[in-house]
């Protein structure tokens, strides 16, 4: 039981108003302790819901998903998730110190271990001098910021990322990405990012899951080989960057025509998403 | 501009209209020889040596209170039962027809019932307040709860915020741009309330006082009566215009921030 998280033949179906959508088909795959895996797929996989899943947000319709040997069922106390949506996901009516400190409470942790995690969270993320600002006063990339610092003060052994980084600019993204990386080399907490961002998760994963659309499965299990240093230039820029992404690039082409799915889509949605079957 | 200038300026816009119409007020009444439209000196007059007095702790003062308590207790059992039907819809079904009802009635038909079951006393006075109050406190309250974010309630279950936690921080304070809506519109029903719960059986108060004046024939002191009225109005609203700024400073705020940097 060294693997820190287990998906094992998840499932996850859908059911309104008659009509069934298989989100998440059987996922099988496993993330050892402080790894960073990142999660892409063409949009409408089930990204979000594999996420929702292993959160406990989420009742799987079958499989299970297993934390440190745990099987989830609700939400684990020892992880984090920082949303898409960081304009809603934080307390417009607490400060950003209040934001990070509030899950601390809820730890019943003591007041001076409180203040020296939320300090230490903030300097980490480069927000040291905006305590007292409201989330709404700051940019979207500082708001991202203060959830990702909520995040790391809760000291998880897991941290799930969901596409976090879909709303900000481009310039911001890039910082927010040499962040998280900053981040997890520091505290070796276990990262699960998904994005639908291919040169994203080749730039920020030790290994990159690539996911088919409905029914979706693992298409792909990609170790990245990069050196561990990364910075947005060079790295970028390194033939076997491109090399990856090309690679992952074409593996999702494929999924998204459902090449060389064997088995006929069993959703509606499916039936759209691959026309050629 | 300056600074003081702007804010001279606004202090005249707020002030300017009500000074225009007291002005026109006492010109066109200055030598009314009318019974019932004394001259606005005379009302002036009568304002002064009227409620400067004892009237002030025995008519005043007792009003106020009763309003104060009618309006706490609908805020706390609006929210309250607020909350609890605002977290589930089959609660919400079955009581909907019946808060429907009940909201229909006006307030005022229900004093001699009060009356009957409690008496003339104070506790009556309030309870015909509370149940003109508590209504729009209490819709608006379910209203909140139900329109709460989802991505803030899953960013609560993520960070273990549960029970107390999360009904403090995630389902009052979502909730409290319309409460504090709901409680606006209950205070101004509540003055109207008070005033009519003194007008059956009450020995003691403001709106007991302007009728008396008024089956009296002391038309100055009536006049001067329901001016007090209009200024207390104007007083606990501003008041609660304070209140309002330091509990939903955060929402303005944001609202702000949401229309577009400025």
């Amino acid at each position: 039981m060294s693997k820190t998280l287990q998906i094992r033949g998840l499932r996850k179906v859908y059911e309104a108003q008659g009509r069934s959508v298989e989100a998440v088909g059987d996922l099988t795959f496993s993330v050892e302790a402080s790894e960073l895996v990142c999660v892409v797929g063409p949009s409408g996989c089930g990204k979000t819901t594999l996420l929702r899943c292993i959160a406990g947000l989420l009742e799987p319709t079958g499989g299970e998903v297993l934390l440190q040997g745990t099987r989830v069922a609700g939400p684990p106390p020892d992880l984090a998730v920082v949303f898409q949506e960081y304009g809603r996901s934080l307390f417009p009516w607490m400060t950003v110190r209040g934001n990070v400190e509030l899950p601390l409470r809820s730890k019943r942790l003591g007041r001076d271990r409180r203040d020296e995690l939320v300090t230490g969270a903030l300097a980490a993320v480069g927000l040291g001098d905006v305590h007292d600002a409201y989330p709404w006063q700051l940019s979207g990339g500082m708001q991202q910021r203060v959830a990702i610092a909520r995040a790391v003060a809760y000291e998880p052994h897991v941290l799930l990322m969901d596409e976090p980084f879909a709303a900000v600019d481009a310039q911001t993204r890039a910082e927010l990405e040499d962040l998280v990386r900053a981040v997890w080399r520091r505290t070796g907490v276990t990262i699960v990012f998904v994005t639908h961002d291919i040169d994203e998760a080749v730039y920020l994963g030790q290994r990159v899951l690539a996911l088919s659309s409905s029914p979706t499965v693992v298409q792909e299990d990609l170790a990245v080989d990069l050196p561990e240093e990364r910075d947005q230039l060079t790295t970028r820029s390194d033939p076997r960057f491109t090399q990856l992404r090309t690679h992952l690039y074409a593996q999702i082409q494929q999924a998204k025509r459902g090449g060389d799915q064997p088995t006929p889509p069993a959703s509606p949605e499916g039936a759209a998403a691959a026309p050629g079957s | 501009m300056t600074a003081v200038a702007a804010a001279a300026r606004r202090a005249l816009l707020v002030v300017g209209l009500p000074l225009a119409l007291l002005a026109l007020w006492w010109v066109l009444s200055a030598d009314s020889q009318s019974f019932y439209l004394p001259p606005l000196s005379q009302i002036l007059e009568a304002f002064a040596s009227t409620w400067f007095g004892a009237r002030l702790a025995d008519d005043v003062l007792p009003s106020l209170l009763r309003l104060l308590a009618g309006f706490a207790l609908a805020t706390v059992a609006g929210v309250a039962l607020g909350v609890a039907i605002g977290f589930s819809p089959r609660l919400r079904a079955a009581l909907e027809p019946v808060l429907e009802f009940l909201r229909a009635i006006p307030p005022p038909v229900l004093v001699p019932i009060f009356i009957l079951i409690t008496g003339i006393g104070t506790t009556m006075k309030v309870l015909v307040i509370v149940s003109g109050c508590i209504w729009p406190i209490l819709l608006n309250t379910v209203e909140g709860v139900r329109a709460r974010d989802e991505v803030l309630e899953d960013t609560c279950r993520v960070y273990g915020i549960r029970g107390p936690a999360r009904l403090r921080h995630l389902v009052l304070r979502s909730a409290s741009p319309q409460i504090v809506t709901g409680m606006r519109q209950a205070l101004s029903i509540g003055i109207i309330l008070m005033v009519i719960s003194e007008m059956f059986a009450a020995s003691s108060g403001l709106g007991f006082t302007i009728i008396q004046f008024q089956r009296g024939f002391a038309i100055p002191e009536m006049w001067s009566g329901i001016l007090l009225l209009g200024l207390l109005g104007v007083a606990l609203s501003l008041a609660f215009s304070g209140f309002e700024g330091r509990v939903l400073g955060w929402y303005h705020g944001l609202r702000r921030a949401e229309r577009g940097p400025s």
